[in-house]
C-alpha cells in the first residue's frame, strides 16, 4: 500500500517560488524585464539580481526535460541539426528545445535573451555551448566570464585579479549595457548578506545526514534542496524562508528519528549509507532513485549537489567584498576544484557521514566528473577501504540508461556491502572460534 | 539427516548446478545448454547434479576398496560413462521420434516423406551405435559435451554425403526437431538407470573376456585386465551399495539461484545472489588466495577484487554489449562453421596475429569475411580475435583495480586455451612474471558453487520489500 | 640533379614516432643543467623553456604504436582515446626523465589528466596552463603573463637559471623562423603538393615537437630547398583542409589513406601547436614574455579550444580554405572530442553557406582499418572532379 504522500511546506514553497520566476519569465516581454542565460557552476545570480534581470539556466531546463521524458525527442532533432552523438547532451536537449520553440518546464515559453553570460566554470562544454546559442540567437550580446581552474589547489592572488577584472571590464559593463541600469556596488552588497544567510542554512541542512537514521537523501531529494540556491534565488529573501522551513523541517525529522522522504514515503530502515559521485541520471530518475530506497539505501552525501557552490569549506558570499567574493565562489564549485581536491572533499564526506559504500555514477555527457573518476575511486579505496561501486548514465540521453545494466551493478553493489556486513562477522567469529 | 546446499547459475548460454554438503565440499555438479526457460533448464542442470552426487557418494562409501582395488574405480569410472550413454540414448529416442513426426509435417510429397523417414531411421540408429562405442570405449563422457552438440555433428556427417534434394530438407528437419527435445525434461529413475548401465558394461566385459589376450592395447591396461575375470563380483558387490545411494534422499536444505536469468528463478527474492558475488566466492573457496577474479561468460565479463573472506570488494562488468564475451565465440564459430570447442586450438595454430579492429559481435562477420577475403589464414585471424577479446577483458581488469594478488580465471570461455593463453601473457606481462594464476577444470562451476556456499551460510538478505509484505500480511 | 630526401625523412619518422622520446633525451643528458618539458597539445610557448636551456617536447599519445593496458583503469570507453596512452606512457616509464610537464587547457579531458600526473607524482611540476579565453591585454593578457611567470619558475627552481631578455629574444627568434620556415613549405605545397607527400611533411613536422628547434630548422630548411625544386608530377588529385585533428591524432595510416585516396592536403590543423601563432612574435622587445602574450592575444589561430566570439571560427577556416585554393574541407576528428564535434554543426553551415564542399569522419588515434575513410574519401574527391569537369 502506497503511502499518502504529505507534501512538506518547504515544497510547496519551492513550488510557488520557481512558478513566479517562469511566469515573470514568460512576461518579461511585456514587464520590459531583461533576460539573462547563464550556468549553474559560478552562476551571478546576484549580480543579476542586482541589475533587475531575470536568469534562465539552460543546463535546469535541460535536466528538467530529461524529467518530463522530452529529452530524447530534442536531442533526436538536435541531432537531425548536425549535432553529433558523442558530445554533451544537455547541449543537444537544449537546442533540440529551442528548436521547438523554446517551451520551458512549467509549460511557459520561455523568452530569448538579451544576454548570454558565460559563466566558464568547472566545464569546456559551456564555452561550446553558449558558442553555439551565440550562433542561434545573432546579435545577442555574449558576455564571458572566464574562471581559471584550481589547479594548483588553491585560489591565488593572480587568479582573483583575473576574474574581478573581468568582473568590472568585461561582465558589469555589458550587464550595465543590457539592463540600462548603472552598477550600484551597496545593492549588491545587500544581496549578498542574504546569499551567506543561505549558504549557512544549505550547509547545517546537508549536515544534518550526520544522524542515524539520516534525515534526508542528500542526492535525489538534495538536488530538489538546491534547487533556489542554485536557480537565481541565492541571495533572495525568499531563498532564505526556503532554507530555514526546509531546515526546520528536517530538524523535526532527527528529533523524532525518522528517516528520509522518499516518492514512497517514509523510507523505514536505513541499511547503506552512502556517499555518490557524479551527477544523477535524469530520465529516469524516478527508477534509479527507486533503486536505492527500496534498498534501504541513502545517500548521505553527494557531490553532485555543490556543482554550484561548495560552502563546506566555510567560503560564503561577503557583502563586504563583493566581487571578490563572486569571483572565489565560482572558483570553489566542485568540478572547478582539481583531482586532488575532489578525492580530499569526499575522504571527509565518507568519514564525516560514516558511509557504508562509495559509488560512482559516470556520465556519458560529462568529462569534466568523469575522466578521473575511476581513479578517484582508487584513491578512496586504498585510503579507507571503503567498498566501492561504479555505474554508467548519461544526463538526459534515454539511450544510455539501461534499467537492466544499472540495476544488476546496483543488486551486485548492495549485496556486496551486505553481505561484508554479515559474513565478515560471521568469518571474523569462525576464526576466533 | 545429512544437508546438502544447492546452487544454481543460469547462464546465457548454459546453466549449471553444484549441490554441496555441510563443509562445503562439492558432491555433484550438472551442466546443461538448454535454452528453453529457466525453470526447465534450472531443473535439469539440478537433476543432473544430483545424478552425479550419487556418484559421488557411492565412490565415497568405497573409498576404502577403491584405494585396495582400482578395479572398482575402474568399474565406477565406465558405470557413469554407461549412464551418460543411457541419457543420450533416451534423448536419442526422442529426437527419432520427433523427426519422424516433423517429416510428416515438413514433407513435400508423398516419395519424399517416405525416404526422409527411412533416412531418420538408418541415421538414428548409426549414431546410436557409434556413440554407444564412444562412450564405453572412448571415454566420450569426459570430455563433458552437450546432446545437442554430439547428435549435431554426427548428424551433418551423416547427412552430407546425401544427395543435394534431401539434404537440404533432412537439415531443416533436424534444425525443427532438435529444439524442443533438447527442451524436454526426462526424468530417468537413478537406480533403474544404474542398473541398466552395469548390465551394459557386464556385456561388455563378458565379450572382453572372450576375445583373451588377443587385443594388445587391453594387454596393457592393468585395471582393465583385473576388471576382465572379476567384473561379476565387482558388479555384485556394488548392488548393496547402488541401492544405498539410490535411496539417499538429497535434502537440498537450501539453495540460490545466480546468473545472467536469476531473476526468472522461481525463487524466493532472499535466495537469489548477484553472479558478481558467487563467483568470486567460489573461485575464492577453491584457490582461497584469490584476490582477482576474471569470469568471461557468454553474455558479460566481470572483473572481480575480493578480500581474505571471498566478499568482494569492487568490481566492474563490459558495458552495454556482450562484444568480446563468450556470445561473440560463438557467432564466429557459427561465421567460420565449425565447433565452438575447435576456435581455441585453431587459434593456438596460428604463425601470427591478425589485428582485429572490432570485437562487436555485430561487426565481427564482416571483418571476419573481409580478412579471409584478403587472404589472411584463419588460424591467424583467430589469434587476433581471441587476443581482442582478452584485451577488452584487461581493460575491465585494469578498471576494476588490476591484478594485486593471485588470480583466478573463471567461466566457459576459461575453457578455451587460446584465451587461457593470452590471458596468462597479459597479466603476467603487465602485473608481474610471479604472479600465480589458477584455473580450475570446474571453472565454469564457480558461479553455481559460490552460491550453494551462500545457501549453506543462509544469509538473510534482508529486503525491506519482502519485510514491507511481512508486515502488511501481519496486519491483514 | 634533385637532392635526395627520404633519408631526412625517415630520420623524422624515428624521431617523431619514438614514444621514448630518446632524441630529446639525449640531448637533455649532454649537458648539465638541460630542462626537458613535456606539453601536451596544443599549444604551448616553447620559447620559455627554450629560453631557460630547456626543450619542450609535445606528448600527442601513443597512437597506433602503444598497446593500452593500464591506461584503461583511468578513463571510461566514452572517453577518447589520447588520454589512455598518455597514462601508459607515463606508467610505462616511456616519460622519465622528463622534469615536468604542461597541460594547457583545452578541455576538460586533458584539464583531468593534470590532475592524475599530479597524483601520480610524475614530474618536477605539473602545470595546468589556464590560456586566459579574455583577450584584453591588462585582463586576459595580464593573467596569462603570470602563468608563464609560474612556468619560469618552475624552471628556475630545476636548474637555477633565469633567461634574460637576450636569451628569450634569441629563443622567440629561433621558432619565429621555425614557423616561418613551415609556412613557406606550406606556400609551397599549396601550388605544387606532389613535391612533397603528407604523410612524409606531417612526419617532419611532427618531428620537431621531439628536437631542439635550431635541428629542427636545419631540417625544414632542407625540405624547404628540396620543395624549391620542380619535381614530381602532379596527379589528378582534389586539394583540401583537413579541420579537426588538433589534438589526438590521427594514425599515420589514415594519413596516408586520405592523399593516396586522392586528396592532397594543402593546409590541416594536425599540428596546429607548432604554426599557432600567425606570423612573428616581436623579437626585439625589452619584455619578450610580453610580446609572447601579445602574440597570443592577437596572432592566434583560430581553434576549438579558445573562445571566438568577435572573430568567428568558421569565417576564419572559410577564408583558409580559400586562401589555400582548396577544393574542399575534411571534417576529421577523434570520437569523443568535445571541442572538435561541439563546433562541427557550425563549421559546416559555414560551409553550406559558403558553398565550400566537405565530408565529415571520426578516428581514433589507434584505429586500424582505413577501408570507410578510404572509400569515403575517394567518393569525395571524384564527385568534386565530376563536378569540376561538368562545370
Amino acid at each position: 500500500m502506497q503511502k499518502e504522500v504529505i507534501k512538506e511546506k518547504s515544497m510547496v514553497l519551492q513550488k510557488e517560488m520557481l512558478a513566479k520566476l517562469f511566469k515573470d519569465l514568460s512576461q518579461a516581454h511585456e514587464t520590459g524585464k531583461k533576460v539573462v542565460y547563464t550556468f549553474v557552476p559560478g552562476n551571478l545570480s546576484e549580480l543579476i539580481h542586482a541589475f533587475d534581470m531575470l536568469p534562465v539556466y539552460p543546463e535546469i531546463n535541460a535536466l528538467q526535460s530529461g524529467m518530463r521524458k522530452k529529452s530524447g525527442d530534442f536531442i533526436r532533432d538536435a541531432e537531425k541539426a548536425g549535432h553529433l552523438e558523442d558530445v554533451c547532451t544537455y547541449v543537444k536537449c537544449d537546442i533540440g528545445m529551442m528548436l521547438n520553440g523554446n517551451i520551458g518546464p512549467t509549460g511557459e515559453k520561455l523568452p530569448p535573451p538579451d544576454l548570454l553570460l558565460l559563466s566558464y566554470t568547472g566545464c569546456f562544454t559551456f564555452m561550446k555551448w553558449f558558442e553555439n546559442l551565440e550562433r542561434y540567437y545573432p546579435g545577442v550580446p555574449i558576455a564571458m566570464l572566464h574562471t581559471p581552474y584550481q589547479e594548483g589547489g588553491k585560489i591565488t592572488k593572480e587568479m582573483r585579479d583575473y576574474m574581478v577584472e573581468q568582473l568590472k571590464q568585461e561582465v558589469i559593463p555589458k550587464m550595465e549595457m543590457v539592463s540600462g541600469k548603472k552598477f550600484d556596488e551597496s545593492k549588491l552588497a545587500g544581496i549578498l548578506e542574504n546569499s551567506a544567510r543561505a549558504e549557512d542554512l544549505i550547509v547545517k541542512i546537508f549536515e544534518t545526514t550526520k544522524n542515524k537514521p539520516s534525515p534526508i537523501d542528500a542526492y535525489f531529494a538534495g538536488v530538489y534542496y538546491i534547487g533556489p540556491i542554485n536557480t537565481g534565488f541565492r541571495g533572495r529573501p525568499e531563498a532564505v524562508t526556503y532554507y530555514e522551513t526546509l531546515y526546520e523541517e528536517i530538524q523535526e525529522r532527527v528529533r523524532l528519528g525518522l528517516g528520509p522522504i522518499t516518492p514512497e514515503g517514509e523510507m523505514e530502515e536505513e541499511r547503506f549509507r552512502l556517499v555518490v559521485e557524479g551527477p544523477p541520471n535524469w530520465t529516469s530518475f524516478r527508477e534509479f532513485w527507486k533503486l536505492f530506497y527500496d534498498m534501504g539505501a541513502v545517500v548521505v552525501a553527494s557531490t553532485y549537489t555543490k556543482v554550484g557552490g561548495v560552502y563546506d569549506y566555510g567560503f560564503r558570499h561577503d557583502p563586504k567584498r563583493p566581487l571578490e567574493s563572486l569571483a572565489e565562489y565560482c572558483m570553489n564549485c566542485y568540478t572547478n576544484l582539481n583531482l586532488p581536491q575532489r578525492i580530499d572533499l569526499l575522504e571527509k564526506y565518507i568519514t564525516e557521514f560514516q558511509a557504508d559504500g562509495f559509488l560512482v555514477n559516470s556520465i556519458k555527457s560529462c568529462n569534466s566528473f568523469s575522466a578521473g573518476q575511476l581513479l578517484m575511486m582508487r584513491q578512496l579505496e586504498e585510503r579507507l577501504g571503503i567498498p566501492v561501486g561504479f555505474i554508467e548514465s548519461d544526463l538526459v540521453d534515454p539511450r544510455y540508461f539501461s534499467y537492466s545494466n544499472i540495476k544488476n551493478r546496483l543488486d551486485s553493489f548492495f549485496q556486496m556491502l551486505g553481505q561484508r556486513k554479515i559474513i565478515r562477522g560471521q568469518m571474523e567469529m569462525e576464526a576466533v572460534v | 539427516m545429512k544437508k546438502y546446499y544447492l546452487g544454481i547459475d543460469l547462464g546465457s548460454t548454459t546453466s549449471k548446478a553444484v549441490i554441496i554438503d555441510e563443509q562445503d565440499n562439492i558432491i555433484g555438479r550438472g551442466i546443461t545448454n538448454t535454452r528453453s526457460n529457466y525453470e526447465v533448464a534450472a531443473e535439469i542442470a539440478k537433476q543432473s547434479a544430483i545424478y552425479n552426487a550419487r556418484f559421488y557418494l557411492l565412490q565415497n562409501r568405497l573409498s576404502d576398496i577403491i584405494e585396495r582395488h582400482p578395479e572398482y574405480r575402474r568399474y565406477i569410472k565406465e558405470m557413469e560413462d554407461a549412464f551418460q550413454y543411457l541419457q543420450f540414448s533416451n534423448r536419442l529416442e526422442w529426437l527419432r521420434r520427433q523427426l519422424l513426426q516433423t517429416a510428416g509435417e515438413t514433407a513435400k510429397s508423398e516419395a519424399s516423406h517416405h525416404t526422409m523417414l527411412a533416412e531418420v531411421e538408418r541415421i538414428t540408429g548409426e549414431i546410436q551405435e557409434e556413440v554407444k562405442v564412444d562412450y564405453l570405449e572412448r571415454d566420450l563422457g569426459s570430455k563433458s559435451q552437450f546432446f545437442r552438440d554430439i547428435v549435431g555433428e554426427k548428424y551433418n556427417e551423416k547427412v552430407s554425403c546425401l544427395s543435394k534434394e534431401l539434404f537440404e530438407p533432412m537439415m531443416l528437419l533436424f534444425d525443427k526437431s532438435i529444439n524442443p527435445v533438447e527442451n524436454e525434461m526426462i526424468s530417468f529413475q537413478f537406480k533403474h538407470l544404474v542398473e541398466e548401465s552395469m548390465a551394459l558394461l557386464n556385456a561388455k566385459y563378458a565379450n572382453l573376456a572372450d576375445v583373451g589376450n588377443a587385443d594388445e592395447s587391453v594387454h596393457f591396461d592393468a585395471e582393465l585386465n583385473l576388471l576382465k575375470g572379476n567384473y561379476q563380483r565387482v558388479s555384485d558387490s556394488l548392488k548393496e551399495h547402488i541401492n544405498y545411494v539410490s535411496e539417499e534422499e538429497f535434502h537440498i536444505a537450501g539453495m540460490v539461484g545466480t546468473g545472467y536469468g536469476r531473476a526468472l528463478l522461481p525463487f524466493p527474492e532472499n535466495c537469489i545472489k548477484s553472479e558478481i558475488l558467487c563467483h568470486a566466492f567460489g573461485a575464492h573457496a577453491v584457490f582461497p588466495n584469490t584476490r582477482t577474479v576474471l569470469d568471461i561468460g557468454g553474455q558479460d565479463t566481470k572483473a572481480i577484487q575480493v578480500d581474505q573472506y571471498g566478499l568482494v570488494t569492487s568490481f566492474h562488468m563490459n558495458d552495454r554489449c556482450a562484444a568480446g564475451c563468450g556470445r561473440y565465440l560463438g557467432y564466429i564459430a557459427d561465421e567460420l562453421n565449425i565447433s565452438l570447442n575447435e576456435l581455441g586450438p585453431l587459434a593456438l595454430e596460428a604463425q601470427k596475429e591478425v589485428t582485429i579492429c572490432s570485437t562487436c559481435t555485430v561487426f565481427a562477420g564482416a571483418e571476419l569475411r573481409e580478412l579471409l577475403n584478403v587472404g589472411e589464414k584463419r588460424e591467424d585471424i583467430l589469434a587476433g580475435l581471441h587476443r581482442a577479446i582478452v584485451m577488452r577483458a584487461m581493460s575491465l581488469l585494469a578498471r576494476s583495480g588490476g591484478v594485486r594478488n593471485e588470480f583466478t580465471f573463471t567461466g566457459g570461455v576459461a575453457r578455451n586455451h587460446a584465451v587461457l593463453k593470452y590471458v596468462s601473457e597479459l597479466v603476467r606481462t603487465n602485473y608481474g612474471q610471479d604472479l600465480t594464476i589458477n584455473v580450475h577444470t570446474d571453472s565454469i562451476f564457480m558461479g553455481a558453487l559460490g552460491g550453494a556456499m551462500f545457501a549453506r551460510r543462509n544469509i538473510e538478505v534482508a529486503l525491506p520489500e519482502k519485510k514491507k509484505k511481512e508486515e502488511l500480511e501481519e496486519v491483514g | 640533379m634533385f637532392t635526395e630526401i627520404q633519408p631526412l625523412i625517415e630520420t623524422c619518422k624515428q624521431t617523431a614516432f619514438d614514444l621514448h622520446f630518446r632524441h630529446a633525451k639525449k640531448w637533455k643528458a649532454e649537458e648539465e643543467g638541460r630542462i626537458l618539458v613535456g606539453y601536451m597539445p596544443i599549444y604551448f610557448p616553447r620559447e620559455v623553456v627554450h629560453a631557460a636551456r630547456g626543450l619542450a617536447a609535445g606528448i600527442l599519445g601513443g597512437g597506433d604504436r602503444k598497446q593500452i593496458i593500464k591506461g584503461d583503469a583511468y578513463y571510461q570507453s566514452y572517453i577518447c582515446h589520447i588520454p589512455r596512452g598518455i597514462i601508459e606512457m607515463a606508467l610505462d616509464d616511456n616519460l622519465n626523465d622528463f622534469d615536468g610537464f604542461i597541460f594547457p587547457s583545452i578541455c576538460d579531458v586533458i584539464r583531468n589528466l593534470s590532475g592524475m600526473f599530479r597524483m601520480l607524482g610524475k614530474g618536477k611540476f605539473v602545470k595546468y596552463l589556464d590560456f586566459p579565453q579574455n583577450f584584453l591585454p591588462a585582463v586576459g593578457g595580464a593573467f596569462y603573463k603570470k602563468e608563464l611567470l609560474h612556468v619560469q619558475d618552475e624552471l628556475f627552481k630545476i636548474n637555477g637559471y633565469r633567461p634574460g631578455v637576450e636569451a628569450l629574444n634569441r629563443s622567440i627568434a629561433l621558432y619565429n623562423e621555425n614557423r616561418a620556415l613551415t609556412e613557406d613549405i606550406y606556400d609551397i605545397r599549396q601550388q605544387f603538393p606532389w613535391r612533397l607527400s603528407y604523410e612524409d611533411l606531417y612526419c617532419i613536422l611532427r618531428a620537431g615537437l621531439a628536437m631542439p628547434v635550431e635541428e629542427h630548422n636545419e631540417i625544414l630548411s632542407e625540405v624547404l630547398d628540396y620543395v624549391r625544386q620542380d619535381i614530381g608530377e602532379p596527379m589528378d588529385k582534389i586539394k583540401v583542409v583537413v579541420s579537426g585533428a588538433f589534438c589526438e591524432q590521427p594514425p599515420l595510416g589514415l594519413i596516408k589513406s586520405i592523399e593516396i585516396a586522392g586528396c592532397y592536403v594543402v593546409d590541416d590543423d594536425l599540428l596546429l601547436g607548432s604554426r599557432w601563432i600567425q606570423g612573428d612574435i616581436d623579437a626585439r622587445t625589452d619584455d619578450p614574455i610580453g610580446a609572447i602574450v601579445d602574440a597570443y592575444l592577437t596572432q592566434s589561430a583560430f581553434s576549438s579550444t579558445v573562445y571566438d566570439a568577435g572573430n568567428p571560427k568558421e569565417a576564419r577556416l572559410i577564408d583558409l580554405a580559400h586562401r589555400r585554393q582548396a577544393d574542399g574541407i575534411l571534417f576529421a576528428a577523434p570520437s569523443f572530442c568535445d571541442p572538435a564535434l561541439l563546433d562541427r554543426p557550425q563549421l559546416q553551415k559555414a560551409c553550406d553557406d559558403a558553398g565550400v564542399r566537405y565530408i565529415s569522419f571520426q578516428y581514433s588515434e589507434n584505429t586500424g582499418q582505413f577501408k570507410v575513410i578510404k572509400e569515403q574519401v575517394g567518393a569525395f574527391s571524384d564527385s568534386i572532379k565530376l563536378w569540376e569537369e561538368a562545370v
